[in-house]
Order: structure tokens, then sequence, then C-alpha cells
């Protein structure tokens, strides 16, 4: 196939996204951009300490200050907000205690920058210092005090369950292996800092807010909530957004603060975060260790799996529950595996909040899984793709956690990534410091089950119709660069026959469109695609009732030819200007909508507590390869090319496949190489884009993506997710691909110069005891 | 203390009073509203902010507006003409090399820098070009792609 873009927007083309000219000529709005010069400008105290008791907090010489209009502190708002109802325990800006470094304090609105700043500074602050715990191991010890009262020991949660008989397993294994594995904690670091515009209209007692977020429906719900307000008084408007990457999958405490600050001001307030202070606001992907055991046969069957995991989850409970499940889920569903043991950990620390990074919860699980896979592969002298291949699922199946797998792509993905990086003639033979390495990925397209239920469908979307020809697709689904509004004009346009260019998308305003649960799980092809699909069909039923009343037939007979409508082959039928002036004849302007909800059998089983959470309408599977070059020297590890296959379903669009695939293999790149935060004290070590280290296009490799196609039954035209389940295999295939070029397993992420370094220096002083010991025998 | 700027934007002769410790981001930003250039790090790290100063791309949030008195700058807005796209913002658009969007104009400026100094550079000159600005989403895969395609280079040949 041509890599030229496609003229059509035709399902499985290449079609470059519809809001492409504005992202390349400047054109597009994002939240920092809509200047009014009316605006208040917000900006915020945050806390000087990581865990202390707020004595005074004197915020009256700073409201005194010409030129500030208000000012805003814990007393203003008593309610919590969070993402599960069951943990809301964050509040906008804290009240008697701070929990973490850069927590907001207080915040001020006031006719420039420099006042704003000024005032700040006028804040009085007593804090009464209580003990920090910085690693969860500090956090869950004994003695250690509690950051939340309904936590006790620190413990967000304690997951343990068994599937199957692990001990059995174990018992019937020819190889068992134990191996621990820690990933440090990394963040999004998504272009866009967060930024947030709230007009508060005291005449109406409306509020309006423009933010940077993937979830605008349930930042309307916090804002009711924080904001004691009326829901139907608020709108939430999300204009481009640079980047979400999980870091915008929860209502963050900006845009509460943006709103308080407008509602006291009776005004507009834009309030645009520093880079710092983005980074502070976190939600990133947990520090974490992983203890996995592995009970394996001779033939590379994995016979029983024992995991144990802790996550040092910071300061709020935010999505942490959640992660620690689907952590211990998704260690199902891509192999098949009947006998697993899981035993997760969330703790609670005086770190900024961690919460739904890509790849949510299962890439560090991953990581330890796939490389323990590849050390046991090699102690029983198999291949590392014959060992996945000795583990396959046999789709349709259901998974021992009761999960639904009706499309299976990754035997295909093994076999295309194994073939086009030439594993079988190049594996081993690349010589000292160069190797290749592989490993499997999944990932959920959208969760089941939304964090808030209420019994609604999952998705709907609205299509209008009105006299000059023209549908309006209109969804809450939140385009935020991964290319979800041309995807959905697609599937319009399939379904209904027509050009891509009759279909416009208005996306992302709660005054004009439909709800939307958001941009989160990898959702949006499946359920909002779903939706469209409903809502497509429902039109062309109309259009085609119109028709045959038009051409005196039965709708039935009515035969579609792209835009021309006949009652049979014969005659010259209409044109689609003329269907429409018929269809609006009955009923004038026509707004259809169409619904989706997943079905009951995916929705997960109720084997353990949390068990809804990794249920899934489809799951999409990964494979790749990895080849690096290790300078034992200087201890750098290079990528040099990778090789991945998406089993996505169907691509809708092939070049927003390709793109997405590639992001995810990068940025699981940046964790495995370079990123990790650090704190000192809690005092964040590299809350900036220096000191963090995201790749650069310098050491980014090239990276050829293969897409297969295996047809979901449940996705539209057949498709599953195609922007989150190829992170996580990077990271082991990178690991697996040291051991290949130098002969080290590290076992600790990233793999920095330092580490590897350290790693290579413990083994050479265990190989020389071992030869001391060797010869002392011999003696 | 503001003083009177005098340069040239995007091809028209602009006179503005501007403060001394004005950027020439938040001049072109909050000043002028040409909000295509974007804040994106706390200062040099990212890229996000590129503009060309007299053909040469510079970091809008690295130097003062005062500083570039009668200069020539350049901000993503200027280019393209008659409501077409210009060949690198085409090469971006055809090509995915925008996703989110938000680096997007600094990289693409970068890019016109180097390709009005070297109209064919090889992928490693790319590289080299643009490895000071950072985009979270593509992977640079596809970056590197839509900048061959607006030299007219290789397997991502411009269609005739």
């Amino acid at each position: 196939m041509s890599d030229a873009p496609a003229p059509s927007g035709a399902i499985g083309a290449y079609v470059p996204l519809l809001d492409g000219p504005e992202k390349v000529t400047g054109a597009a709005k994002y939240t920092a951009d809509f200047l009014a010069p009316d605006a208040l400008c917000g900006r915020i105290l945050r806390s000087p300490s990581s865990h202390a008791e707020i004595v005074k907090l004197d915020v009256a010489a700073a409201r005194r200050l010409p030129g500030v209009k208000a000012v805003v502190t814990g007393a203003d708002c008593a309610t919590p907000f969070g993402v599960l109802p069951i943990a809301m325990n964050e509040f906008p800006l804290a009240r008697e205690r701070v929990r973490y470094r850069g927590e907001p304090l207080a915040a001020v609105a006031a006719l420039d920058e420099a006042t704003a700043v000024r005032a700040l500074g006028l804040i009085e602050l007593e804090l009464k210092a209580l003990p920090a715990y910085y690693t969860a191991d500090e956090a869950r010890a004994p003695e250690a005090t509690d950051l939340h009262a309904e936590r006790p020991g620190n413990i967000e949660r304690d997951v343990v369950y068994e599937l199957g008989q692990v001990e059995r397993g174990f018992a019937k294994a020819a190889l068992v292996r134990e191996a621990s594995y820690r990933c440090a904690e990394v963040y999004q670091v998504q272009t866009e800092t967060h930024a947030a515009l709230a007009d508060y209209d005291a005449l109406r007692d409306r509020l309006a807010v423009h933010c940077t977020t993937q979830v605008p429906f349930y930042v309307h719900l916090m804002l009711a909530r924080c904001l004691a307000m009326d829901k139907a008084r608020i709108r939430v408007i999300k204009p481009h957004i640079g980047g979400g990457f999980g870091a915008r999958t929860e209502t963050l405490n900006v845009e509460l603060i943006c709103a308080l600050l407008a509602r006291a001001a009776g005004g507009k307030v834009r309030l645009v975060t520093s880079r710092e202070e983005t980074f502070i606001t976190h939600r990133g992907r947990p520090e974490q260790a992983v203890t996995l055991k592995i009970g394996m046969a001779k033939d590379g069957r994995v016979l029983a799996v024992d995991c144990e995991t802790v996550q040092r989850g910071g300061a709020y409970s935010g999505y942490g529950i959640v992660t620690i499940l689907y952590a211990g889920s998704l260690l199902n569903a891509i192999y098949a595996i009947d006998n697993v043991r899981y035993h997760g950990t969330r703790v609670l620390t005086n770190t900024p909040p961690c919460g739904a990074m890509r790849g949510h919860g299962t890439v560090n699980v991953r990581f330890a899984f796939e490389a323990l896979l590849d050390t046991m592969a090699a102690e029983l002298g198999l291949d590392p793709f014959a060992v996945r291949r000795a583990n396959l699922l046999r789709a349709p199946t259901r998974t021992a956690n009761d999960l639904l797998v009706n499309s299976y792509g990754l035997p295909e993905c093994l076999d295309r990534v194994e073939q086009a990086s030439g594993w079988q003639a190049r594996k081993r033979k690349l010589g000292q410091g160069r190797g290749l390495g592989m490993a499997c990925s999944h990932y959920v397209s959208g969760a089941s089950k939304p964090v808030h239920w209420t019994g609604e469908p999952h998705a709907t979307v609205n299509l209008k119709l009105d006299f000059d020809g023209s549908i309006v697709l209109l969804t809450g689904a939140p385009e935020i660069g991964q290319g979800s509004s041309t995807v959905l004009a697609q599937i319009a346009a399939e379904v209904l026959g027509v050009a891509l260019a009759r279909i416009r998308v208005v996306a992302g305003d709660s005054e004009l469109t439909p709800k939307d649960n958001g941009a989160y799980s990898s959702r949006v092809t499946v359920m909002v695609g779903n939706a469209t699909v409903a809502a497509a069909e429902n039109l062309k039923r109309r259009l085609a009732a119109a028709a045959a009343r038009a051409l005196d037939c039965a709708p039935e007979d009515i035969e579609i030819e792209g835009e021309t409508f006949r009652a049979s082959s014969q005659d010259q039928g209409l044109d689609f200007d003329e269907v429409v002036t018929a269809a609006l004849k009955e009923a004038g302007t026509i707004t259809v909508s169409g619904n989706y909800s997943t079905p009951p059998e995916a929705q997960g089983g109720k084997a353990y507590r949390g068990a809804t959470v990794g249920s899934t309408v489809a799951f999409s599977y990964a494979a790749q390869v990895v080849e690096v070059s290790v300078d034992e020297e200087t201890g750098q590890v290079t990528v040099e090319k990778v090789w991945v296959a998406h089993d996505c379903g169907k691509a809708l669009n092939r070049l927003a496949v390709e793109g997405q695939v590639q992001g995810s293999v990068w940025m699981g790149m940046g964790q495995a190489l370079s990123e990790e935060t650090g704190y000192f004290q809690g005092l964040p070590l590299a809350a900036n884009m220096l000191d963090y280290r995201v790749p650069t296009i310098a050491e980014s490799p090239p990276i050829e993506v293969q897409i297969v196609e295996s047809n979901d039954p449940l996705g539209p035209f057949g498709a599953k997710e195609a922007g989150e389940g190829s992170l996580a295999g990077f990271l082991p295939a990178l690991a697996n691909a040291v051991v290949d070029a130098i002969g080290l397993r590290v076992t600790e992420l990233p793999l920095t110069p330092d580490r590897v370094l350290r790693a290579l220096d413990r083994q050479r002083r265990a190989r020389e005891r071992e030869a001391a010991r060797a010869a002392r025998q011999k003696t | 203390m503001s003083k009177l700027l005098t340069l040239t934007l995007n091809g028209r002769e602009r006179v503005d009073a501007v403060a001394d410790n004005v950027l020439l981001l938040d001049y072109l930003r909050e000043v002028v509203g040409l909000t295509g250039t974007k804040t994106c790090c706390d200062g040099g790290e990212c890229g996000a902010c590129t503009v060309l100063a007299d053909d040469e791309p510079v970091l809008a949030c690295l130097c003062l507006a005062n500083a570039c008195a009668g200069r020539r700058i350049e901000t993503v807005e200027a280019l393209g003409e008659s409501g077409r796209l210009a060949p690198i913002q085409q090469g971006f658009h055809e090509k995915l090399g925008a996703q989110c969007g938000f680096c997007t104009p600094g990289l693409i400026m970068a890019a016109e820098g180097l390709l009005r100094r070297n109209p064919r550079p090889n992928e490693d000159e790319i590289r080299a070009a643009l490895s000071s600005n950072i985009c979270r989403c593509t992977g640079y895969v596809k970056i590197i792609e839509a900048v061959q395609w607006a030299a007219g280079l290789g397997a991502a040949e411009k269609p005739s």
C-alpha cells in the first residue's frame, strides 16, 4: 500500500487529522491562548513543607494590597474531590494539613501578574512539621503517623487474591524462579502546562470554565461539588489540548482553584501554571517494586504466577485503588494462565499524588513478567518467541479472572516482528555490545465500568442535519491530539456513505455536546465509535424513509449509492440535497442520537473485590523487538531500532494508528532509559524539562510499525485500541536486549548509565568471587 | 522602563511601547496577540517557542523583546500564503508530524530555519536541527518524515 495520504476519509485509509491545518498554522487555540484582556491573573501559594499542620494562614495583608481582587484558602471549600466516590480526600486548597511539598495553600487573583506575586508574599504562614514519609516502606512502618485518619497504616488499598491453585502449579513446574524488580516514578510531561480560564457571571450565578483536561465531564461534576453549584449553571469547555497521557484523566486542583477565584472575584480569572507547578501537580506512574515468582513447565508453559507489588501512591487517593487493581488484573488476558496469586499494596506517602499514566497499572508489572519469562526461557534453552508461543490464549475465551477475550492477534504480532527484525538469523549474533530483545504487552479498549457509575449509556453521540446538507457530529469525547474527532467523523461518513468533508465535529463543550466520560483507558474509539455507528445508522434510516416518501416506494427498496438515493437502480434518484429537503419537510432540522453500552459479558466478574477493573470490550495486543547497543565503558544504552506489531482490531485510520503506536513505544523508551522524577525530602529533583530526561530526536530510534487486524466482533468495524497497548512491552524488550548485548540483567529502571555501570560492577565482583571460590575448591 | 520597539513582524513593520523586562515570547503572545508561539517550559528547555529572527531559529523565551529592535521576526502564523500551507506545514499535516500540536509551531519554525539554510538536509542534519525541540506525542519518527516531505526527499517524497 502506498503511504501517500488518501484524499478520502475511507475507513482503513491514511487520513491526516481534520484539525491538522489549525495545528500547523498556529490557529489552534489552547487554554492559555484565550487572552481575555479583562481577566484577572491567578497565582497559587504552595506548601514549603512535605507534611505539616497549618497553624496559621493569614491572608488579610494580601487582601488589602491594591489590585488584589480575591484571595481564597482552604476555608473557601470544605468539600473534598477525587476520582472514586469512596476515595475523595483531596481539597482544592489544603485544609488543616499539607501532605506534600508544593500542595496549594492559598490563591490570589489580581489585576496583573506582578501584583499577584506580591500578594502571595504577604500571606503569613505558620506550619507545625509532622513526620514525613518519602518511600512506601517508611510510610507503612508500624510507628508511622497516618496521613489520613480514614486510611490506617497509610494503606490506600491492600489487594489479595488467588485464582486457580497456585501451589499445585508450582509443584508441577520444572522450573520455579523468583526475582525482584523496581521501576522509578515517571511523569507524563505533556507539553502544555496546566491552565484554566474561569468566567463567573455574578448576575446570573453562572460559571464557564475552559481548562486543560481529558475529562471535561468529571471536571463538571467536581466543579459543581466543590463550589456547591447546580450543575446546570456550569459550562465546561475543552479547547485544543496539548497532550494528556493520563495526567488529566481526573479533575485537578488547577481548574477548581481558578473557579473558586473567579467566583470570589465575581469575574474572569486566568490561571496558567508553570512547568514546575505542572510537574508538582503530577498524577504520573508510581514508583513500584515488583516481586514475581513464576513456575514453568519444560516446554515453557507458565503453570503458576505469584506477584507481590507495592506502589508509592503519593499524598492523596486519586486513581490509587484502580491502579493497584489493574496491576493484578492485567497479569491475565495476555497469556493462558490458570493459577495466579496477587498481592498488591498501594501506599500513601508525602509525595505528589500519582495517577493514571498511559498503560495505567500494567506497565511495571509487565516489565517484571516479560523479563522473568526471558530469564527462565534461557535456563530451559527456549527461544523468547517460543516461550511466548507456548502460552498463547485461544480466543474467544474468558480468563481466570473472568475477562472476555474475543479477538487475539498476538500470534500474528509475534510472527510479524520475528520476521521483520530478522530475529532467527540475528539473535545472539550481533557481537559483544549489541543485542536484540523482545516482549509482548496488551491493554484494554475502554474500562467497561466507568469510575462514576450512573447506569447511563457509556457513550452518546448526536448528529445534526440541517438545510445546508451539513452534518455536525456532536460529542463530548475530548480530542486531545490522539485523533478521536477525525476517527469519529470517518465512522459517520462511512456508515452514511457521504464525503468526509460533509461531516464537522464539535467536541467537548457541555453547552453543546452530549456528555462523555472522557479520553482515558483508550475508550473513545470503541465506545464513542460504536455510539457514532448507531447515530449514523439512525440518520441513514431517517434519510431512507424520506427518500422513500419522495420517490413513492418502500424504505427497504431504497438503494443508496454514495450520496444518491434511488427507488430502483433504473431511476435517476435524489441527490443528497434533495433527500435532505425531503427529510426536513417532515420534521425540520434533524438531530439523532446514538448510544453505546458495554455488553454485560464484557463487564468482568466477581472473583474478588474490584474484579471489574480490567474488564473491557476488547484487548489490544502488541509484540516488539528492540535492537540496542551498549557501551560498557560509559554504561550508555542506545536504542538502534524498534520493530513493533500492534493488533488494533481494525485500523480505522492507518496514519493515526502508526502515530499512536510509535508514540507509545517511544514513551516506554523514555521510562526504560532516562526518565525518573526523584525527590530530596519531598522536594522534586527534576521538575523541569532538562533534569527530567525526555528523549530528544537525537536519541530516538526508527520505529517500524506493523498493523495487525484481528477484527473484534464488538469493535466499530472491528476496531480496538491503538494508543496504549504497545507501551509496556518496550521496557522488558529493552532489558532483554541488554542481556543479549552484554549478558547483564538489570532489574531496576530507568537503565541510566550509572545504573548500568553499577550492575556491571556487581556482576564483575560476583564473577570474581565465584572464580576465587572455584580456585579454593580446586586446591 | 518602556521603550519604543520597532521591528518587522511577519512582514509588517510594528512600533510598540514595550517594557525592558518583557520577553519576546510574552511580547508576541500577550502584546501582539499571536498565540501560535507556545510557552511550554520554564525557560530554554523545550523549543516550543522557537521563532525565526532574520531567518535563524531563536528561543523567544530566552530573548528580550527590546533586543529584537530592527530585526525581522517570523512566527508560525507567517508561513503559508493566500490560504495555502507552506511546504513544511503541509508536511507536518500530511505525515502526522503533529498530534496534540502544542510543540508543532516551534518544531515547524526550527525546521523552516533548517530548510532555508539547507534545502536538502539528510536525516542526521534534520535530527541535529530539531534536537532542542521536545515533542511528547510522536516519538519523532513522523516529524522526520514531515521535514523530508517538505524538502521533497526520499521515500517521503512529495506527490506531484
